[in-house]
Formats: C-alpha cells, structure tokens, sequence
C-alpha cells in the first residue's frame, strides 16, 4: 500500500495524499462537515491540484463501500490462511446485546473465554487496542482474536441466541 | 401612547427591512460575479449614511446594536473553525512566515499613518489595518477555485493562523492605548488586557473540553442559546474591562472545540451574516463623504505597497514549504484582501481625533484590496512564467 501523507489545514480540515502506483497524485479531503473532496495534482504544476469529486458524508459512505468492501474480506482471509489453529472474527453489536451495559474489563471477556478484543470499529473509525474500561456501543464492529472455541464462546456472550 | 409606538415600530420595520432587503440584493450580486460581499455593502453604506441620499432615522440604536453584535460573531465564528490540535500545528510551522507577514505588512502601514501626520495611535491602528489579511474572503476565494488541495494552500492557512492570535493580542493592547490615560495607566492597562488575554486563552485551552462536553448534548435550539449567551457575556465583560469585547468571543469561539465547534459553527452562520453585513454597511454608513474624497489618493497609494507586500510575504510563505514559482505566486495574490478585521481595527479608532480620517482610508482600502485579490486569484494562472521555470520548481519541492 503506499504511503499516505497528512496535512492539516486550519479551518478546512485534514488532507490526505498518496502516490498512486501510475504515479498519479491523489488527494482527499476530509471537511470539519464530513464532507469529502477528491484531488488530482497536475503533471505539470505539482503544487496545483483540481477538485475531481465533491462527496457528501454519506455519499462518502457509500463511496469506501464501493470500494473497500472486497478488500476487507481479503485482509481477513490472509489472516486465516497464514495464522494456524488462531481464529478471527468481527462481530457488529446488536441491539439487544448485554455486552453494552459493562465495560470490556468489567465483562472480563478475557478470562471468561480466551478471546481478546483487539479493535473496535465505531463509525468507520478503527480504534485499535481498547482499554479495559472501554465500553461497547450498538452496531460497533468488534474484532476478536482467539482459539476457534474461544472466539465462538466470546459470539455467544456479545449476541446470544 | 400605544398608537405612536405602533408608528415608531412600523417606521423601523419598514427601515430596517428596506436595508436588509438592499444587503440581499448585493449578496445575490456578489454571489453572481463570484466575489466577496464586503465591498458592496461598504458601498451600500456609504450611499445611505451621513450625507448620502438616504436618511435612516428611527432604527439608528437598533442597527448600531446590530452592527456591534456582528463584529463578535464574525470572530466567534472565526474561533470556532479552528480546533486546538490546528492552533498548534499554526504555531508551530507559521511563526516565521508571520513575523515577516508582519514586519512586510504592519510597519508600512504604521509609517505611512506618520507620513500623514496622524498621531501615533492613529498610525498603529493603520499599521493594524493593512497587516490583517481576511482570512474570511481567503477561505471563500479557496473553497470557490477548488484551491484547497493545492500545496501552497497549508502553509498560508498556517500563517493566517498565526496572523489571526496576533489579534489576539494587538486588539486588546490597542483597546487599551485608546482609553489612554498617563504612561502608567496606560502600560497598567495594557498589562491587564494581556493578562486577561493570556487567562481566558489558557483555560480556553485546558478547559475547552468540558465546556464543549456541556453544550454538546443539549438540542440545537438549547445550543445556539447558549453559545449566544456565553459570547455576549464574556465580550461584555471583556469590553467593561477595555479588553475588546470582539477578542472575547474569539476565544469563546477558540474554547468551543470537537462536534460542539463544528454544530456551533452551522448554527451560528446564518446569524452571523446577517449581523456582520449589518456591521459592514453600518461601519461605511457612518464615514462622511467629504472624507472619503480626501480618502482614495492615500488609499490607492497604500493599497499599492499593500498588494506588493502582501504578495512578497506569500511568494516568502509558500517557498520556505518548497512550492513552486507559479505555487508561490498564487500565495501571493491569494493574500492580498483585508476585510473584516481592518473594519474592526478602524472602528476601534472612530473616537479618535484622526478617527474619521481613519475610518474613510480603511474602508477605501478594504474596497480596494478586497476586489483586487479575489480577481487577481482568479486569473493567478495565467501569471507568465518561463515554462523552464515550472519543470525546476516541480523538482525542487519534490526533493525537499
């Protein structure tokens, strides 16, 4: 993957950018409002770039699962393929979860059943390493490292049925 | 009794109606042509005011009122866009950039306030004058021309950053000279004003959190109200202390900080320009005439050295962030328009002696700078250069 850079820009928002494997330079910029803009830099002035595509919160939404969905599951099957006898799963949150009303450390996942939670994905923001007294929201997406009994008994616990 | 009041309260409905309508037809115009608004409603201003040919009786007080209320949410505005990680990102790579955006910018103008033989406040508050750049119409000029992305953009919002704290600490020295007093009253003034400056600015940043964790919960209506509030109230015990009331709701703006700032900010904006257009027109409604006739040779000439200041201080800016020449000449021109804060410095001076002087330089000033730059941006592309000159600057930043 390659390297992406980030800018600030003070009143605006964060700019993101990259050297595209053609040599294109992308741009991305994230407004304080949600909104997105996609650059490209000119060949012939690289300081000077044109907006490609204007995006609304949700229109960006839409736009990185258009995109990102089929990576995902790549990422996750190498996973599998190359680390044996070591289960992964993600699990989103239901809305009749228990797993809610306590904090990770207060539900003690850990001892109960093996399965370490290692990230939690909230609003498409990954927030790798929860600490103990991190508390679970409806529709997070929990990843779970673990024995295959282990991550199976930690589903039971977040969404029983 | 209750008969008159209706009449007074029709007359002002009237009045004041007939005046935002005018404010509406030259915000649909400006939005036509792509330019900023200041300039029309400074020329709306001066054609209704003091001697122009329309009167505005009954509604002054309410209007002035107005007008005031608009300077502090123009800056509590400007406070709230900006978030605490990007205030030190500013601070930390826009400082030089400043100084020289300063020395190139404010001490030309303080020395040409002295070459016209205006005391020496007047001269700082010119000096104050053709140092602000606008960071409102530079923002809008970069949003309009899709510049946001360019490379030479960070830099110069970092700058601006820098440029805008400065006010933070010019305006309340400023404030305090005007109330004047013996030498010892005076630095006792000054020294409160940075005191208190340096106070509401720390815990602003310490405290900004909870504060904005306060308001964040409650609904729109409950939020809008209270960022209203807090604004009035801190600018007016700002102002009651002769530090300016419009510094305090900068940094009410600058406390407010997370989703609260960026809520705050949508909600705050209609408001906002419908007061600060109010403020504009008011601020030109009161210049007479016969200044402003004395006013535009002064003000072309300093409009000139402010154009070719400005634009040396972004050429400087963007090339010390390694962009190239047509990069640094974009910066150059995209700093030139003064705008809100230059009305706010001279507003500041209206009590003086040189006051109406002042007031009459900065308006044509601004109308000069504020039409120039945004044109000048528009067409920045087009600035020649020796194609050679293109390929080298593309390496040089790439390399840097």
């Amino acid at each position: 993957m390659a390297q992406v850079r980030e800018t600030k820009l003070p009143g605006v928002g964060v700019r993101h950018d990259f050297t595209a494997a053609t040599g294109a330079e992308i741009g991305v910029i994230v407004h304080h409002d949600g909104r997105r803009e996609i650059l490209l830099y000119d060949d012939d002035d690289v300081d000077a770039s044109s907006s490609v595509i204007q995006l609304s919160p949700l229109d960006a939404r839409t736009m990185s699962e258009v995109l990102g969905a089929s990576q995902v599951t790549e990422v996750v099957e190498a996973v599998q393929q190359h680390i044996e006898g070591l289960a992964i799963e993600w699990l989103t949150v239901p809305a009749n979860s228990l797993a809610i009303t306590t904090s990770i450390g207060g539900a003690r996942y850990r001892s109960k059943t093996g399965a370490s939670i290692v990230a939690v994905i909230r609003d498409h923001q990954s927030i790798p390493a929860p600490g103990a007294d991190f508390r679970l929201a409806v529709d997070d997406v929990i990843v779970a490292v673990g024995t295959v009994e282990g991550v199976a008994a930690l589903r039971q616990i977040i969404r029983p049925n | 009794m209750i008969a008159a009041e209706n009449i007074d309260a029709a007359v002002a409905f009237v009045e004041i109606g007939a005046l935002v309508l005018l404010l509406a037809i030259l915000a649909r115009l400006a939005g036509r042509f792509g330019i900023t608004a200041i300039p029309l409603y400074l020329i709306a201003g001066l054609a209704v005011g003091e001697g122009g040919f329309a009167k505005i009786n009954v509604s002054e007080d309410f209007i002035s009122i107005g007008a005031e209320i608009g300077v502090l949410l123009l800056l509590l505005a400007l406070g709230l866009q900006y978030s605490q990680d990007e205030l030190q990102t500013g601070l930390r790579t826009g400082m030089q950039a400043s100084v020289v955006n300063f020395v190139l910018n404010a001490l030309p103008g303080f020395a040409f306030g002295l070459l016209l033989g205006w005391e020496p406040l007047a001269a700082v508050l010119l000096g104050g004058i053709t140092w602000a750049t606008s960071a409102g119409i530079v923002s809008k000029v970069l949003a309009d021309l899709g510049r946001l992305g360019n490379r030479e953009t960070p830099p110069v919002l970092n700058m601006l950053v820098v440029e805008d704290l400065s006010m933070a600490i010019y305006l309340p020295i400023v404030a305090a000279l005007i109330v004047g007093g013996s030498l010892l009253a005076t630095s006792i003034n000054v020294a409160i004003a940075l005191g208190l400056v340096t106070i509401i600015l720390l815990s602003a940043l310490r405290y900004g959190q909870h504060f904005s964790a306060l308001l964040v919960g409650g609904s729109d209506e409950a939020l809008l109200l209270s960022i209203f509030a807090t604004t009035l109230l801190v600018a007016g015990i700002a102002q009651q202390l002769d530090v300016s009331g419009a510094i305090g709701a900068f940094l009410v703006g600058l406390a407010v900080s997370g989703p609260a700032a960026r809520r705050a900010a949508a909600l705050i904006s209609p408001l906002r320009d419908l007061f600060a257009a109010t403020f504009f027109l008011f601020f030109s409604f009161q210049i007479d005439p016969a200044d402003l006739t004395g006013a535009i040779v002064p003000a072309v000439i300093l409009a000139i050295i402010g154009i070719g200041t400005k634009f040396a201080t972004g050429w400087y800016t963007a090339s010390r962030a390694g962009v190239g020449q047509a990069g640094r000449a974009r910066a150059g021109v995209l700093i030139i328009p003064r705008g809100e804060f230059s009305i706010v410095i001279a507003a500041l001076g209206s009590e003086l002696v040189d006051g109406p002087e002042l007031g009459a330089l900065a308006a044509t000033y601004v109308l000069i700078t504020a039409i120039v730059g945004p044109l000048a941006t528009k067409f920045s592309d087009r600035i020649p250069l020796p194609s050679g000159m293109r390929r080298r600057a593309a390496t040089t930043a790439s390399a840097s």
